[in-house]
């Protein structure tokens, strides 16, 4: 299915998203560039000429930036092994015989359509706060001192709330591939002798596989710049200042374009290693 | 009507010439099969015919008007694909005005087309399921009908019957052929099935790796095989090829001779040999027979029952007039 | 799976599977108790699950602390247009990609989800200040538009992943049938597609809905949805539990349900392509 009539279509029709998405990459870019070689404080005299790599290297040896990218990975990284790890064992107890299955995954799914501010909002106030929180009343129920969660485990309690969010979506990918695993290659498994944890060690995990890539990219993507869990709940205090809101700072806060784009431009390349990084992975599992 | 004629045409698929140059005339309301060895490039040709590819050079007429750059709607023929590619979404009735509708068919025209269709085709009660609730064989026939309603000039049939099962492909044969009495439009058909082949064309095209092997009625082909490749592909069961000293006697490199046309005997005979494995159909009994030189085993068609069986000594004794000779370049030698 | 399954061990599951269910969703059954507590009853000491006084009094104070209505009008518009507008751009290129690829078809389209990576506080600054010059800050037609570039990578990768289960014969035959392009596309392509194109709608609805950087930092009165509205709420003066629920529960409120209503279409597709 390939004559020069349908590849020329193709060709126009690919144009419009692809023309859209160069644009947005590479206007914004451009200007970011721009402005991370000038000193560019708009409430403060705006265009104040240009200044090199300054921006560069202030933004490199400030005492933040590297925990921020410390910081930005622990999340990201917390978040992908606690997706996966639970999102694969939750999918297979969904995928047991049970009474209301379709219930209990109305459940299981609503935590992904609760938008992040409000997560955030509910989990730091009703669930976190030390006095009224109803973890305090649990710790306190079993005789424990509440855990001031924010401050003291603050990272933890990030990556917890995150986790509770990206669950579902984990969760229900890794359940559709499950489901469709055919069970007689289980069943001949079995009839092999596979105790239960063989059986998922070499047949359901590896299976399994390219749903976990799967999972794994777009987790990343849109983790990579969780941004309203932070600023909701600890505004960067408390170690969870990660590479987004150190430059979000940067730029609204201090009202630094100059050394915010310089950030921008680091954290374009941080993402650009994930991403490579990820697409190695993916690309050979979309290949299979 | 419907004359299709290929002059040089080729195709490659990036570094790979899927098809020599090649030439070829199909004349008005021939019923042609394409026949040939899985990957040789049959439904290749039979894409460039239609215009979902492009040819690489060359040119293809369709009555006399050069269609190589003519869109694939533009070229007035029918396609009906092995997996029927029916629209899983419309009805039967829509799935067969869809063409017409296309062509901005009135709709009082598309009823009359569909309903003789439906007719002709026995799917007047089906009308209005869905192609998923068809059984293969109507499924087949819808696509059938699809493909009639547009009275295209000519009709391309890609293995239509592979996904059927044995004794539907039997009738489904029949079917197309009477369609074919009855249009007499002009029909491409292809086929990896000898069978298929043999029964229904006028004309059928051999082809290997893409070239042309041979073009002949079926009878032509069967009687004389241009070369060893079709004299081993045209036939069932295959023609036997004898190499060495045998052949030697007739002064050539190979003889051939297709397995009905060995006489059998218990007593003498010009070769002999031990029985493999006899099998018995009842309306002929196939032998595969071991030890005979330069030609191992050797395949023989006995009419009716024949109380053989394995391990049994057995003579064998060709038709002279029968042989088919070929020389070192396997090329029929008369 | 011909297997008789013992009765116990469905029970056991089923206690397993609800225990983890319920813990799951208790975060959002508990904001949805509270917000018809009072301020008082909302932070009891010990906490009271449903023994309390049910009121809509935290509903009636968030309506005529902001206007609602306007917030919920402008997520819709802004979740619904972009999603749209990306499907319009999304289906011509995915159709492309699925049927006819070429070598750098992968190449692309992991380019295309690799200017999803692209972080958006690095451009903020830039996009805000196009915003201006263009006279689109706080405006609906500047957000439909930026989370449809945002999201489009998503919904490509997903109609495509779903055209590419489609047999290439079927829209051969709508070719050979005359049919044009643009009606291969509509008549064919599409309505086979409509579950594919139903999930990715959906997701997309609900990404764009939940939204948190852009509708945060480019809408001020005018444009601003309800991830606004609610963190508006971010900085309660006091603790007002019981009003912040209600806002919360406002928030999502039609998204879930929205999600709860659809959600078989929705994990049919959601899928990338992960599952053969
Ligand atoms: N789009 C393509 N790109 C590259 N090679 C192709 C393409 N289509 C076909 N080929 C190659 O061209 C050759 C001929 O293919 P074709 O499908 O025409 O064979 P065929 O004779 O129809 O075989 P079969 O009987 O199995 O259907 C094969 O080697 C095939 O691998
Ligand atoms: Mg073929």
């Amino acid at each position: 299915m390939a004559t020069h009539h349908s590849r020329s279509a193709a060709r126009l029709m690919m144009a419009p998203a692809v023309v859209l998405l160069l644009g947005w990459m590479l206007v914004p870019l451009t200007m970011t560039l721009y402005f991370s070689f000038k000193k560019y404080l708009p409430l403060r005299g705006g265009d104040l000429g240009w200044v090199g790599f300054d921006n560069y290297v202030r933004f490199v040896s400030s005492s933040a930036f590297w925990p921020s990218v410390l910081t930005t990975l622990t999340i990201v990284g917390g978040v992908l092994v606690i997706t996966v790890v639970f999102g694969v064992l939750l999918a297979i107890l969904l995928n047991q015989p049970m009474w209301g299955q379709g219930f209990v995954r109305i459940l299981v799914i609503a935590p992904f359509f609760v938008m992040p501010t409000v997560s955030a909002l509910v989990w730091k106030n009703m669930f976190m706060d030390p006095n009224y929180g109803l973890l305090a009343h649990l710790w306190e129920f079993f005789g424990a001192q509440p855990v001031e969660w924010l401050s003291q485990a603050s990272l933890q309690s990030i990556v917890m709330i995150v986790s509770w969010q990206w669950l579902p979506f984990a969760t229900l990918i890794l359940l559709t591939a499950i489901q469709s695993l055919d069970s007689e290659q289980l069943e001949a498994a079995e009839m092999d002798g596979a105790p239960a944890l063989m059986r998922f060690a070499f047949i359901t995990l590896p299976h399994l596989g390219r749903a976990i890539a799967v999972v794994l990219l777009i987790q990343t993507i849109f983790l990579l710049s969780i941004f309203a869990e932070i600023f909701v709940t600890t505004g960067g205090a408390f170690g969870t200042k990660t590479l987004t809101y150190l430059i979000f700072q940067r730029v609204l806060e201090s009202q630094n374009v100059g050394l915010g784009s310089a950030g921008g431009v680091y954290a374009i390349i941080l993402a650009n290693i994930v991403a490579i990084f990820l697409m190695r992975i993916v690309g050979k599992n979309l290949d299979k | 009507m419907g004359q299709i004629k290929l002059s040089k045409v080729s195709k490659r698929f990036g570094d790979v010439e899927v098809i020599p140059p090649l030439d070829l005339t199909i004349a008005d309301g021939e019923f042609t099969v394409f026949v040939g060895p899985s990957g040789c490039g049959k439904s290749t040709l039979l894409r460039l015919i239609a215009g979902l590819e492009d040819i690489t050079s060359g040119s293809i007429q369709i009555d006399g008007t050069d269609t190589t750059d003519v869109p694939p709607a533009k070229r007035g023929l029918a396609m009906v694909f092995q997996s029927y590619a029916l629209y899983p979404h419309m009805s039967v009735r829509k799935n067969i005005a869809f063409p017409m509708r296309m062509a901005g068919v009135p709709a009082q025209e598309q009823d009359r087309r569909i309903a003789a269709a439906a007719e002709a085709l026995n799917l007047t009660d089906y009308l209005d399921r869905r192609p998923g609730q068809l059984s293969g064989g109507q499924r087949q026939r819808v696509a059938i009908g699809r493909a009639i309603v547009r009275e295209p000039q000519a009709f391309l049939f890609d293995e239509p019957l592979s996904n059927l099962d044995a004794a539907l492909r039997v009738g489904m044969r029949m079917e197309i052929s009477e369609l074919h009495k009855k249009l007499q439009t002009t029909m491409i058909y292809v086929t990896h099935d000898q069978v298929e082949a043999m029964t229904m064309a006028d004309k059928i095209v051999v082809l290997r790796a893409g070239v042309i092997e041979q073009v002949g009625s079926p009878l032509d082909l069967y009687h004389t095989p241009c070369n060893e490749f079709v004299a081993g592909f045209i036939g069932s069961p295959k023609m036997n090829l004898i190499k060495g000293a045998e052949a030697q006697k007739h002064g050539v490199a190979t003889i051939g001779i297709r397995p009905e046309h060995v006489e059998v005997s218990s007593t003498a005979g010009l070769w002999h040999g031990t029985v493999g494995v006899a099998e018995h159909l009842g309306s002929d009994t196939f032998l595969h027979i071991h030890g005979v030189a330069g030609c191992d085993p050797m395949t023989v068609r006995v009419d009716g029952e024949l109380p053989v069986k394995h391990g049994d000594e057995i003579y064998l004794t060709p038709q002279n007039d029968k042989l088919h000779k070929f020389d070192g370049q396997g090329l029929r030698v008369d | 799976m011909a297997r008789a399954v013992s009765q116990r061990r469905k029970i056991l599951f089923t206690v397993a599977a609800w225990s983890v269910g319920v813990l799951i969703f208790f975060p959002i059954l508990w904001t949805i108790l509270t917000s018809f507590k009072t301020e008082a009853q909302a932070i009891a000491d010990p906490p009271i699950f449903l023994g309390f006084d049910w009121t809509l009094e935290n509903y009636s104070a968030v309506l005529e602390r902001s206007n609602y209505g306007r917030f919920l009008w402008n997520s819709i518009i802004i979740a619904g247009g972009s999603t749209l507008l990306g499907i319009l751009v999304a289906v011509p290129a995915a159709w492309s990609m699925a049927f006819v690829p070429s070598k750098r078809t992968k190449d692309i389209l992991l380019w295309m989800l690799s200017t999803k990576m692209l972080p958006a506080v690095g451009v903020l600054y830039p996009i805000y200040l196009l915003c201006i010059h263009l006279g689109v800050l706080d405006s609906k037609i500047a957000l439909v538009f930026i989370l449809m570039l945002i999201n489009l990578p998503i919904i490509v990768w997903m109609l495509y992943t779903y055209f590419k289960e489609i047999p290439s014969e079927i829209l051969e035959a709508a070719r050979m049938d005359g049919a044009t392009l643009k009606e291969e596309l509509l008549y064919v392509l599409t309505p086979m597609a409509i579950p594919g194109i139903a999930s990715t709608i959906l997701l997309n609805v609900i990404l764009a809905w939940n939204e948190a950087f852009w509708t945060l930092n480019l809408t001020a009165a005018k444009a601003a949805p309800l991830t606004a509205f609610i963190a508006s709420y971010s900085s309660p003066e006091g603790l007002f539990y019981a009003k912040l629920s209600a806002a919360s529960t406002m928030a999502i409120a039609p998204i879930l349900i929205l999600g709860w209503f659809s959600q078989k279409q929705l994990v049919s597709g959601l899928t990338f392509g992960a599952v053969k």
